[in-house]
């Protein structure tokens, strides 16, 4: 196996006195499904914001590619950026733009894409999703399960190394989470990409985790499958999966 | 700290929210200082936004220049209607013109239109970037390695800056064609030579100090309404205090700016 994807030691995060983080340390391989699990407000966001360069962390060292992202200059950490997918909770679709732009905009920085290049890209990437009739519609047109496959085409439009999702089934139906944790999975298997999967929805780290790591008060408390977490004896991990 | 007061060294007793405010507000003036540095900085380094350039100059641009054109009107019928009276007493009347056209281009216009460019348009970029931020919209661009000071901020501060002082001569003279309207209510006078009468009282010292004044009001305006959207706090209340912060502040600058273009004004001519 090569270097990690993603290499989090010792990271910890405070918001004034309140610490979000402490210690944590963890490990994305390629091809893995590694979900980050714990209750609301335990510090899971954060986490994945810090890994992007989103939020400065107080202490510990992240890398992305074997890179510090610290010592980076932002020129040089946007060229890692592409490689990096991010699935906001809200999917954070630019409001004021079609689908079709939305598609289109992280990729206006490649020159070299003709204008047919870029169609066929913005298509593939609605197809992967179940979605290209919605290619002209506004955000406003669709609904959350929507919203949130358009985030995830927008996301895979850049053909990324590392996907970071943050809450992908938060506010939607079962049926709909379902269907997007399966899309998780077939995305991983189709393109052969690693994820960090941030969630407090067992079913969706059921069918998307291939490693689990439960976080408490800011602390990794349990690592493992989820097929061994699920019968942990450990009386608070255990009422997750109940 | 007794309560809501703080003993300074000397031994005097000052509010703690006179002293928190005056913290806040130099915190304040020094971030929007910094902000105004990066665009600066941010603004001569490519690529180049040409295209959001462009839209946001439209939208600021051309979708204001119906309320401007209105205000413009209604500014210069009035400001004609109400000076009469006065001027006849004098027997002035024929000076009202000369009168009105000068406070329109020195004053009138450049002010007025600059505090409704601050109200329609700051509003609606500290609420739309503001709005942007707690949707982590702006968010999304960082991570998908897009420079979103340069594509929003960048875009928005130029295009104010570009804008106003067309909007300005726009409003000017459309303004005259008021007062002509309103020179007209309660006397005679032809289209010809009313506007004779305010060109021959015109000189560049009247008009190119307005108009140049004009930038500096679009710039304060799109820095402060920048400012306060994209740095919102979380939630719906930011979104709100956003945008009325950018109209009120916006407001306040045109006011101090004119105090001072107004003193510079009157050293060089």
């Amino acid at each position: 196996m090569g270097i990690p994807l993603v290499e989090i030691e010792h990271l910890s995060k405070s918001f004034g006195s309140n610490r979000v983080l402490e210690d944590i340390n963890l490990q994305l391989d390629p091809g893995e499904n590694l979900v980050v699990f714990g209750k609301s407000g335990s510090g899971k966001s954060v986490l994945i914001k810090c890994l992007v360069g989103l939020m400065q962390p107080d202490g510990g060292c992240v890398k992305l590619f074997g890179e510090d992202i610290a010592r980076l200059k932002t020129a040089e950490l946007n060229v890692l950026r592409k490689k990096v997918g991010f699935l906001f909770q809200s999917a954070a679709l630019y409001d004021s733009m079609t689908v079709r732009e939305n598609l289109e905009f992280p990729l206006r920085d490649m020159k070299a894409r003709s204008i047919a290049d870029v169609e066929g890209l913005v298509k593939e990437s609605l197809r992967n999703v179940g979605l290209e009739e919605a290619i002209d519609k506004m955000p406003s047109e669709l609904s959350g399960g929507m919203i949130k496959r358009v985030g995830l085409a927008r996301t895979l439009i850049m053909k990324p190394e590392i996907i970071l999702y943050d809450e992908p089934t938060t506010g939607l139906d079962p049926i709909t989470s379902r269907e997007i944790s399966q899309l998780i999975v077939d995305i991983q298997k189709k393109y052969n990409t690693a994820a960090i999967i941030i969630t407090h929805d067992v079913a969706c780290a059921k069918i998307t985790s291939n490693r689990m790591l439960i976080i408490k008060d800011g602390v990794i408390n349990a690592t493992g499958t989820y097929a061994e977490l699920s019968v942990s004896e450990n009386e608070w991990i255990h009422s997750f999966f109940i | 700290m007794i309560n809501n007061e703080e003993i300074t060294t000397n031994g005097s007793i000052f509010p703690l929210g006179w002293l928190d405010s005056l913290r806040v507000f130099f915190i304040e003036v020094g971030e929007i200082s910094r902000f105004t540095l990066r665009f600066f900085k941010e603004v001569f380094i490519p690529r180049y936004e040409f295209k959001a350039l462009v839209k946001q100059s439209y939208i600021i641009g051309y979708k204001s220049l119906p309320l401007i054109a209105i205000t413009g009107l209604i500014i210069g019928l009035v400001l004609t209607i109400q000076a009469r009276p006065t001027m006849a007493q004098f027997g002035a009347e024929s000076w009202i013109p000369s009168m009105v056209s000068i406070s329109i281009i020195r004053e009138m216009g450049p002010v007025m239109v600059a505090v409704i460019f601050a109200g329609k348009v700051g509003s609606g970029i500290g609420a739309e970037l503001a709005s942007m931020k707690v949707t982590e919209q702006i968010d999304a661009m960082e991570v998908s390695g897009i420079n979103p000071f340069k594509y929003l901020v960048v875009t928005r501060v130029m295009a104010t800056t570009l804008m106003l002082p067309m909007l300005v001569t726009a409003a000017d003279a459309i303004s005259l064609v008021g007062a002509y309207v309103g020179v007209n209510l309660k006397g005679s006078i032809s289209f010809h030579l009313f506007f004779l009468q305010v060109f021959s009282n015109l000189s560049f010292s009247d008009v190119i100090p307005a108009i140049i004044k004009t930038f500096f009001f679009g710039f304060s305006i799109g820095i402060v309404s920048c400012y306060k959207g994209y740095n919102a706090n979380r939630g719906t209340e930011g979104v709100g205090e956003a945008a009325n912060s950018a109209v009120v502040i916006g407001s306040l600058l045109v006011f101090i700016i004119d105090m001072i273009a107004v003193q510079l004004t009157s050293l060089i001519y």
